[in-house]
């Protein structure tokens, strides 16, 4: 066990705090349009200047997400697509030459099909830094967050605008840092947060011994630097998503010249999310 | 047997159960058990409640004894509690009357709901036009067409209908929807789940609300035999009708608890909604059950001739009796249920629901094997008339 060596993600997140960054973390869902172009999406997000990634393991009933990613799992099921596969994918980036921490997104049942312990081990083994778990709140968690602490995976969790309370419980137990869902509703792009947004950003910061980033809507660099001054990182998925399903139809991927200009089409969208350096002291 | 409380305070029955949703539901759902812990015992609630079950809805619904089905059958003696007399033809309204009242006393304007076959969404309309709810009813697209008549009923009763078109467009995906849509609006939204499934408080408070079926059955057998009922058989999608008459008598260990679920065109084929005899435990929509699933835990389609049995789930509760073994489940065809709906009708003036032509189906099988001596109750859970179109679809206009 490398429990020892310091997590990924914690390194990238000081460094990143040393220069005044912020964090940019796209989301991408597995298997769309295929799993060879999943593992070009990774290396094209890190050429564009994502800090992590979180890779998204398609599910038939994925109760946290909006119309996009739905969409994108239901494309990237049809091809049957596992969760081990998803997993496997860690470490054909990682032989392409990416160096970013991986962060697995899975909803529950497919880890507990799985086996908790072997998906742990599994997750171990392709060098994943940190899963999240939207559907396993901390009440269920037990279990989860005792095999995760021992193999030096993070649990990220999620934090709500509707947490209130729980916020204090949540944050206090967190690893990797605190997920803060921007708005009440499932993931897709919008183009207003939660009213006390702000108020409830704070509340995670004082709660929170961890970085904190937002997700959950955010689609521009303009938002992206909305937050950039109260959040460690951003996360951005169904933008994302949404250029993945506009520039790699399944169509271009029998064709070379179409796959690299959709790369390239991806690539751009996401290196032009990229906050500018932040006034955080 | 020793049956421990349940669910515990983690919304735990044995294993299953639970609360498995996004963080944003978590508080809304705290809210919603607070508010049911005030009121469950509230005699002006209760009241309420019972008013409008008795005026409105009215109950008590018989517990008929079918003579000319016995004698058919030449075995045990079969009586029909007649959910189907219910306001709005089936027992789903037991459990909109009671969330609507308590969403009602929270202080909510707003209600949305899920259907499947629309028994609940009708019921959902219905109860909200009573109180002056404004109310959404999430519905598959493939469910609205084969359902029209209830779509259109529901749009009578003032509701908005939302057709889901994601995923399988049936009851699993509106159920997601309607979770979606809540997640978005939990501030101002009371969300009335149809079944004894999704996560707690929601088994336990559907459960609590169609009780009324097994405590009135229990009142009415003992009546009308002098004893309790050998056998009660159910039919279970998500498990409401099934848990409301089985409930009261789990402590009864003599009375045998059969639910009855839809192995559509077989359980060896994969068109079938046998989660009991073909699904596995895991985690679908807020709650730890059985489940029909892949090896990789993603969930599969439902199929059954009956869209409100039409559910790859089933509630915790249900998992809970089958795993201490208080329960029983099996499976009935498509076509054993078309039969058993045929017969119900010609022998007794009854044209059940699909759902609970399943548990007639089942007692067509195990009423002959039992003496003269020995009672079964069905929970006739709702009438067929919304069925009838596709009843023409399978069987062909004509009859012989």
């Amino acid at each position: 066990m490398s429990t020892a060596t310091a997590n990924a993600i914690d390194t990238v997140f000081a460094e990143l705090a040393a220069r005044g960054e912020t964090a940019l973390i796209p989301f991408l869902t597995m298997g769309d349009p295929d799993l060879d172009t999943s593992v070009k999406l990774i290396a094209a997000a890190e050429a564009a200047g994502a800090h992590m990634i979180e890779l998204g393991v398609p599910y038939s009933d994925p109760l946290a997400d909006g119309p996009v990613i739905q969409r994108a799992s239901e494309r990237a099921l049809r091809h049957r697509i596992s969760l081990t596969d998803c997993i496997g994918v860690a470490s054909k980036a990682r032989a392409a030459g990416v160096r970013m921490p991986f962060i697995l997104f899975t909803y529950f049942n497919p880890a507990l099909q799985l086996g908790l312990e072997r998906f742990f081990g599994l997750l171990q083994e392709h060098g994943f830094s940190g899963v999240i778990i939207p559907d396993l709140p901390l009440e269920e968690d037990t279990e989860v967050r005792g095999i995760a602490e021992r193999t030096g995976v993070h649990l990220i969790p999620l934090v709500a605008p509707t947490s209130e309370a729980r916020v204090e419980r949540i944050a206090s137990k967190a690893k990797g840092f605190v997920y803060c869902v921007s708005s009440l509703g499932v993931t897709g792009v919008r183009s207003d947060f939660h009213a006390g947004i702000d108020r409830f950003l704070e509340t995670v910061r004082r709660a929170s011994s961890v970085p904190i980033c937002v997700g959950f809507g955010i689609s521009s660099r303009e938002q992206a630097e909305r937050f950039a001054g109260v959040a460690d990182g951003v996360i951005v998925g169904s933008a994302i998503v949404r250029q993945v399903e506009a520039s790699l139809p399944p169509e271009a991927l029998g064709d070379n010249a179409l796959t690299e200009a959709g790369l390239a089409a991806v690539q751009a969208f996401i290196a032009d999310l990229k906050p500018r350096k932040s006034e955080k002291a | 047997m020793t049956t421990t409380q349940v669910p515990d305070t983690y919304g735990r029955f044995g294993s299953f159960g639970g609360r498995y949703v996004p963080e944003t539901l978590m508080n809304a759902l705290y809210e919603l058990e607070e508010a049911y812990d005030r009121y469950k015992d509230d005699p002006d609630f209760l009241a309420e409640v019972r008013y409008l079950l008795k005026q409105y809805s009215g109950r008590p619904t018989p517990l008929y004894y079918a003579e000319r089905l016995t004698e058919h059958l030449g075995g045990a003696k079969i009586y029909l509690k007649r959910e189907d007399l219910n306001h709005t033809g089936a027992h789903k309204i037991n459990n909109t009357i009671g969330q609507a009242v308590l969403a009602k006393r929270m202080g909510k304007k707003k209600i949305i709901a899920e259907t499947g076959a629309g028994q609940h969404g009708v019921a959902s309309a219905t109860v909200a036009a009573l109180l002056g709810l404004e109310c959404k009813v999430f519905m598959g697209e493939e469910d609205t067409k084969r359902q029209a008549l209830n779509v259109f009923r529901m749009k009578l009763l003032g509701a908005e209908v939302v057709p889901v078109t994601s995923g399988t467009r049936t009851l699993k995906d509106a159920c997601n929807e309607t979770l979606r849509y809540w997640v978005s609006h939990v501030d101002d939204t009371y969300y009335i789940l149809g079944s004894v499934t999704g996560p707690h408080p929601y088994p336990m408070m559907v459960r609590d609300f169609q009780r009324v079926i097994g405590l009135e059955t229990k009142d009415q057998i003992l009546e009308a035999e002098g004893r309790l009922p050998d056998v009660i058989v159910a039919a279970v999608g998500g498990g409401s009708n099934a848990m409301g008459i089985f409930h009261p008598f789990v402590a009864d260990t003599s009375v045998r608890l059969i639910g009855v679920e839809a192995a559509g065109r077989g359980v060896d084929t994969d068109k079938h909604a046998a989660t009991m005899t073909k699904g596995t435990p895991g985690v679908f929509q807020g709650s730890m059950s059985y489940v029909l699933q892949d090896e990789g835990g993603q969930v599969q389609e439902a199929h059954s001739i009956s869209a409100g049995l039409d559910y790859p789930g089933i509630g915790p509760e249900h998992a809970y009796l089958k795993d201490v073994k208080r329960a029983e489940y099996v499976p009935i065809t498509d076509a054993e249920a078309l039969d058993a709906l045929q017969l119900l009708s010609r022998k007794e003036g009854i044209i059940p629901a699909l759902e609970s032509a399943h548990a007639v189906a089942h007692t067509l099988k195990l009423a002959p094997t039992l003496p003269k001596d020995k009672t079964i109750v069905i929970s006739l859970s709702g009438r067929g008339d919304k069925d009838v179109e596709s009843i023409i679809g399978y069987l062909g206009g004509d009859l012989p």
